[in-house]
């Protein structure tokens, strides 16, 4: 999808977008990410209407959408932590519905809930999940890990007595623990600090292989992602490259999307 | 946009092609007529077998007659939960909802019977023993087992979410009754500790006499009539709630 | 897709298996060192109970001995439903939970581990509340026949409710529906520590009405099989 279309809602949906994208450029496989059709039912409401995604190695893409568009549910089937209604996900060449245990120890996850034990130490978090993921050289990796994040001296102290920041870097530091080759971050700027979305900034840039990252600020997906997602009604409406779009552009589109689907 | 009901689930979490299962015109109505039919011809041969052509029992008179009854209705509680046990099986290893259906059936059938099985015990025993209740190891195990099978229908009523429903039941559909054997066991350990007196002792007597024994199957053939015929009309009516779950989710996809 | 260089050798399934419930039953314990609430609430729970019974029952010295086996095992079994509540409510609380089911582990260690931690906070318990109840009863509680019986009694009801608490406590009513579920199943549990207890207090070594060790026995490795294979499915979404 290039920007010279004057009306990005006059392509349909998403999954016409990807398919067409697809043809158009070559890309190697095996992908990162490969989803189609997904669906996700709580009873009979569907909170996702059918998702196709395509991530590939090195890529950085973000989710934003309006409240209830269903970025946390998409989220949470890439994390394998909810099983789809309907639909194929593959992950880093897995089958993730049939194989789903064989995926996860290579995702890293920073979700709304930090996953931190508040009356363990920092450090003690760290240790258990790097146990749980099988990390070699745990004590290096968790001091190293403590230290990328700015929390270098602060192992000792109880996450409860950390600031939300703090807390937030830490589930950071969790998700990165065992060099994972898909990050999925929802909403990673939660409390966090100048300073800390510098470091987040950094990391989405420099350290995962790929990533998934959802958000409210559209100003954090151009400048963070290489390619954006706008999600509606538990569909993707839009996906274009970032390369190719101005905030204002982004927008303007996302209010269209937005309002077309209320 | 294809509808979920006609997709090809890969992964298929949710029951297979709804639209298989039909509300009932046409064929399938004509087993349901026939076993009914056969039903009711059964239950009133029974009553027959019961009431007329079984001889009366010296020590109890009349009311041993609830014996033909209170002990078809056990083995039909045991065998509604057996297929409950299966039922379970396998809808875990398959995900299909039609497993989840005859569970769910077959556990409220069962719940049924069980209830009948232990106040038709109550009834024998008031007469025979003077009390309403006595805690007789077979009388004991059904309570227990009805205490179960009551859960079993409150868990699916606490958590009203399909599949998550259907598979917490399997569970427990699937633990209780591999507790069943365990929980006999127990209670007849206890009660030979502590000997109550017995209301109904198929063991206990070897030899019916050929009448009576002729009796007893003909109520059990009924009664296992019964539990058929109620369970194709149980699973059919599960299976329509299924399908307004499967078009609700079809009309959600659809936007709103 | 790179080798990732994090991850360790894994030298067999089984010990990396027995590492990771290791690491989650010592981080339950850990918590439970540090927040302390539920050891000590249960063990209070137990004292008070027994206090209840006294004063509902009205028992005389007399009675007591044939009364003390099934007020020790509803006592239990209480306290237990108690302690089992916990188990799972915090994670759910906390938020903790998901961060458990990322993980690459098998999801029945996580069961295994949560029974361990069970089993332990329960022990805890116990041996406050035996020589208590020993001492008020003036029975022979702390006998190694009794000790055992009381420890069987609480592995199978911690691997039966555990594999029950993870289910309800993903439901509403959660507290109501945990004893509904649990405690029907749990009826020959009941029975065989109840009696087993009954007749190792009348001065037998072991019980002898009834192979009650081996019911036990078996009950436990029917629950902890059971569950092992059906967790998984609890915890899916």
């Amino acid at each position: 999808m290039t920007g010279a279309t004057a009306n990005p809602l006059a392509k349909l949906r998403g999954r016409e977008l990807a398919a067409e994208g697809a043809a158009a450029v070559p890309r190697p496989a095996p992908s990162v990410v490969e989803a189609r059709g997904l669906v996700k039912f709580y009873g009979a409401t569907a909170a996702l209407r059918g998702c196709d995604l395509r991530l590939d190695a090195g890529e950085r893409l973000a989710l934003v959408g309006p409240n209830g568009a269903g970025k946390t549910t998409l989220l949470k089937l890439l994390a394998t932590l909810v099983r789809p209604s309907a639909g194929r996900l593959m992950l880093l060449g897995v089958d993730a519905l049939r194989q789903p245990a064989a995926v996860r120890g290579r995702l890293g996850v920073v979700a709304h809930d930090t996953y931190l034990y508040r009356d363990l130490t920092a450090a003690e978090n760290l240790k258990l999940y790097g146990r749980l993921y099988g990390v070699d050289r745990l004590d290096e990796r968790v001091a190293a890990g403590l230290a990328t994040i700015g929390l270098g001296g602060l192992g000792g102290r109880r996450v409860g007595t950390l600031s939300r920041g703090q807390q937030q870097r830490l589930a950071l530091a969790r998700a990165l623990l065992h060099e994972p080759a898909l990050l999925l971050l929802d909403e990673p700027d939660t409390g966090l600090d100048e300073a800390g979305q510098g470091l987040l900034a950094a990391i989405v840039r420099e350290r995962a292989p790929a990533v998934v990252l959802a958000t409210h600020a559209l100003e954090r997906a151009l400048a963070l992602a290489d390619r954006v997602a706008i999600l509606s009604g538990g569909r993707i409406a839009y996906s274009a490259p970032t390369a190719d779009l101005t905030l204002a552009d982004l927008r303007a589109t996302y209010r269209g999307v937005a309002s077309a689907d209320a | 946009m294809s509808s979920i009901l006609t997709r090809e689930p890969i992964a298929a979490p949710a029951g297979r092609d709804a639209r298989r299962f039909s509300a009932g015109f046409g064929k399938q109505d004509r087993v349901l007529n026939v076993l009914f039919v056969l039903t009711v011809v059964a239950m009133l041969a029974a009553l027959y077998a019961i009431f007329v052509y079984a001889p009366t029992e010296r020590v109890m008179g009349h009311v041993q007659r609830i014996f033909y009854v209170h002990v078809s209705l056990a083995w039909l509680s045991y065998l509604a939960f057996l297929v409950v046990f299966v039922a379970s099986i396998v809808y875990l290893w398959r995900r299909d909802e039609r497993w989840d259906a005859a569970a769910r059936a077959s556990a409220e059938i069962g719940v049924v019977f069980t209830t009948l099985f232990i106040i038709s015990g109550s009834l024998w025993g008031r007469p025979v023993w003077g009390t309403w209740w006595t805690w007789d190891a077979r009388l004991t195990t059904t309570a227990i087992l009805w205490f179960i099978y009551v859960a079993y229908l409150m868990l699916r009523a606490y958590v009203p979410d399909m599949p998550r429903a259907a598979r917490y039941a399997a569970v427990l559909g699937i633990v209780g009754f591999v507790d069943v054997p365990i929980i006999h066991m127990s209670v007849v350990w206890w009660r030979t500790l502590h000997p109550e007196p017995t209301v109904a002792r198929l063991d206990s007597s070897p030899l019916l006499p050929p009448e009576m024994l002729a009796t007893l199957v003909v109520a059990s053939v009924a009664f296992g009539l019964l539990y058929v015929t109620l369970m194709i009309v149980r699973v059919r009516l599960e299976r329509a709630r299924d399908e307004v779950r499967y078009l609700q989710q079809a009309l959600s996809l659809r936007g709103e | 897709m790179s080798e990732p260089s994090a991850l360790s050798p894994q030298p067999s399934a089984l010990g990396s298996y027995l590492r990771v419930v290791g690491a989650l039953a010592l981080k339950d314990l850990r918590l439970e060192s540090r927040r302390r609430e539920t050891v000590a609430g249960v063990l209070v729970f137990v004292l008070l109970v027994l206090g209840l019974f006294q004063f509902a029952l009205d028992f005389e010295r007399a009675e007591a001995r044939r009364l003390v086996p099934g007020v020790l095992w509803i006592t239990l079994l209480f306290a237990g439903l108690l302690a089992l509540g916990r188990a799972f409510a915090a994670e759910r609380d906390q938020g903790t939970l998901d961060g458990l089911l990322l993980a690459p582990i098998d999801r029945s260690a996580l069961y295994l581990a949560k029974v361990l931690a069970t089993v332990v906070m329960m022990s805890a318990v116990e041996a406050v509340a035996l020589p208590v109840f020993a001492g008020v009863f003036d029975a022979p509680l702390l006998a190694p026949g009794v000790l055992l019986t009381v420890f069987l009694g609480t592995l199978g009801f911690a691997a039966a409710g555990t594999l029950f608490a993870a289910l309800a406590a993903q439901t509403r009513a959660r507290d109501v529906l945990l004893p509904l579920l649990l405690l029907p199943l749990l009826v020959p549990l009941l029975i065989g520590a109840a009696r087993a207890t009954d007749d190792l207090l009348a001065g037998a070594a072991t019980p002898v009405s009834a192979p009650w060790w081996e019911l036990l026995a078996g009950l436990c490795a029917l629950f902890l099989g059971a569950s092992v294979l059906l967790f998984d499915a609890l915890l899916e979404e």
